[in-house]
């Protein structure tokens, strides 16, 4: 886990209060996308936005990069406004969609090179050159994209999204239903990316990648934005240590010497389940105590068990915490 | 909307979409040219030579004006349309979308691309035409510049439809239910002078009768309808054509949510 702090600047991307509404198809009511969204992206940052699927995320991406008309609210990146300066901007943003998008009879050379191209940045054979061998896509570049794989795929539209160098980069479910090797290869893919300064909002609904890559994590949901801080933030306010006992005898209650708040036992008496601290390093101690005391009253066990709370348990107690949200 | 051209943005769709178009020559060119040869077959030099003079114009090149324009009509229509649907069905319209062009870049990259097929494939037809028939071109500056014309209104509406189409059957309905009866009909391989009333006035109600007699002039100094209202009528669709590109690209429809 790598902490990248941004500096506090001017925000790279600033929205406020955005809406969208999708007008309903006959008879079924209109369907509210983005509710009211406020988000700021800092330089240099890698964000997570992270949801389940139909949260929003991907229309969120939409709204800025031209895609999707929002109803209502506003979008600012670079300082400028996108509704007056949206050729200056979009100029300088880089999108990856979800969907394997392309012309499969082109070649690598020449999706990329018309990609720079389309977004009116002069010919430049040694900048295509530079961009191709980063995503090791360089042996490939006579290919047709039909003969490619699908990894090999996914860093073609990497490689076009780059290919007009932009400041910011939208990946839109970068790893969604590929395997876990290729996926790993996109985390690195994202590593080589943050080191040549890219700012970098990317979507997910897998916990780990959220964890794994981004610096900030946004938590949305039926179009609300729910939760913005650091990861690390995040971990600690909502984080949780929870450590499993495997007992030698069973046990009928737990003895005062060692009872503790969140110390809880099983109800066969077999196990004793240790739940607290705050996700930051604070329940690992309080889990080694109980390992120390357990060992002066002379109780056995056979192994423990411990394990850190991840975003996704964050995510379900969050949603459970605000019913008024999950409905 | 941002004013300005960006002509790099426009150059790189351009290329990219004759580039796409010689990767599939057999089809753009070689297809039409042969369909025409075997009209000229048939038309010119079979039943032809048993034909009468149009007009003091023999028949065998009396539909040589029609014969390209047949050709011109279905193959401006379906590369403008293609260009458009293509990324459309298989979602890489979003770089389109997300880039920072607006109507008339992306007209300029599809509409000019679709319109230098054309040409290309007329300049093949009128050369392949002297194989089989003898025939001048009276005005071949203007026939160039209605040429042109023609191909852009045609690569145009073919844009209109590549958007209007949610699938491939609509994609080929339209020149097939409305565009070849009508090109048929509207004077191709006859002059609309040799019908009989009501038909004749009837005839007059459909728009390729200006296009093919506009083209006909340029060739031949003769033709059913007078040469400024052709060209008047051809310079309409333009402009209509382009109206309707700019609307659907201010409201987004069919492009974004």
């Amino acid at each position: 886990m790598k902490a990248h702090i941004a500096a506090v600047t001017d925000p790279i991307l600033k929205i406020t209060g955005l809406d969208k509404t999708y007008p309903g198809r006959g008879a079924a009511p209109p369907v509210k996308a983005l509710d009211n969204v406020d988000l700021e992206i800092r330089k240099g940052e890698i964000f997570a936005l992270l949801g389940p699927n139909g949260a929003g995320k991907t229309t969120l991406i939409g709204a800025v990069c031209g895609l999707v008309r929002p109803t209502g609210g506003t979008i600012e990146a670079f300082g400028m406004g996108l509704k007056d300066d949206w050729r200056k901007i979009r100029a300088r943003i880089g999108l990856v969609p979800q969907e394997m998008a392309v012309d499969i009879f082109e070649t690598v050379h020449h999706s990329v090179t018309y990609s720079r191209g389309l977004f009116g940045r002069p010919a430049d054979d040694k900048r295509i050159e530079e961009v191709l061998r980063a995503l090791s896509l360089w042996d490939k570049r006579d290919s047709q994209l039909r003969m490619l794989s699908g990894g090999m795929k996914r860093r073609v539209l990497i490689a076009k999204a780059l290919a007009h160098d932009p400041d910011l980069l939208f990946l839109d479910e970068p790893t969604a239903g590929v395997d876990v090797e290729l996926r790993r290869d996109m985390w690195k893919q994202i590593d080589v990316l943050r080191e040549l300064g890219v700012t970098i909002i990317l979507t997910t609904h897998y916990i780990e990648e959220a964890e794994e890559m981004a610096d900030r994590v946004g938590v949305i949901d039926s179009g609300r934005i729910l939760l913005v801080d650091d990861k690390a933030s995040i971990m600690t306010s909502l984080g949780r240590t929870e450590a499993n006992f495997a007992l030698n005898a069973p046990m009928t209650a737990i003895p005062a010497s060692i009872a503790r708040e969140g110390l809880a036992l099983s109800d066969d008496g077999m196990a004793l389940t240790f739940r607290g601290g705050d996700g930051a390093g604070g329940g690992k101690e309080a889990v080694a105590e109980v390992a120390q005391q357990l060992a002066r009253e002379g109780i056995g066990y056979s192994a423990i068990d411990v394990r850190e709370s991840s975003l996704e348990d964050i995510f379900v107690k969050l949603v459970e915490d605000r019913p008024e949200i999950a409905a | 909307m941002t004013a300005g051209f960006n002509a790099v943005s426009a150059w790189a769709i351009y290329k990219r979409e004759v580039a796409r178009a010689w990767r599939t020559v057999f089809g753009t060119i070689i297809s039409p040219v042969l369909t025409t040869c075997l009209y000229f077959i048939v038309f010119g030099a079979a039943i032809g030579s048993r034909m009468n003079d149009i007009g003091g114009v023999n028949y065998g090149a009396f539909i040589v004006p029609g014969l390209l324009l047949l050709t011109l009509l279905s193959e401006s229509t379906s590369n403008g349309s293609f260009g458009i649907y293509m990324p459309r069905f298989t979602g890489a319209i979003y770089e389109l979308l997300s880039a920072p062009v607006s109507v008339a870049e992306t007209l300029v990259g599809f509409v000019g691309a679709a319109v230098t097929k054309s040409l290309i494939i007329a300049a093949i037809i009128l050369a392949t035409a002297t194989l089989f028939v003898d025939y001048t071109i009276a005005h071949p500056v203007l026939a160039f510049v209605y040429i042109v014309l023609v191909a852009s209104s045609f690569s145009l509406f073919g844009f209109i439809l590549g958007l209007w189409a949610d699938g491939f059957e609509k994609l080929q309905m339209v020149p097939l239910l409305v565009l070849t009866p009508l090109t048929f009909l509207g004077g191709t391989f006859y002059s609309i002078d040799m019908l009989a009333e009501p038909w004749r006035t009837v005839a007059l109600f459909n728009p390729i009768v200006y296009l093919v007699s506009g083209l006909r002039w340029t060739f031949f100094e003769q033709s059913d309808v007078t040469i400024g209202v052709a060209f008047a009528a051809t310079a309409g669709f333009l402009a209509l054509c382009i109206g309707i590109i700019t609307w659907i690209f201010r409201t987004g429809w069919r492009l974004r949510d």
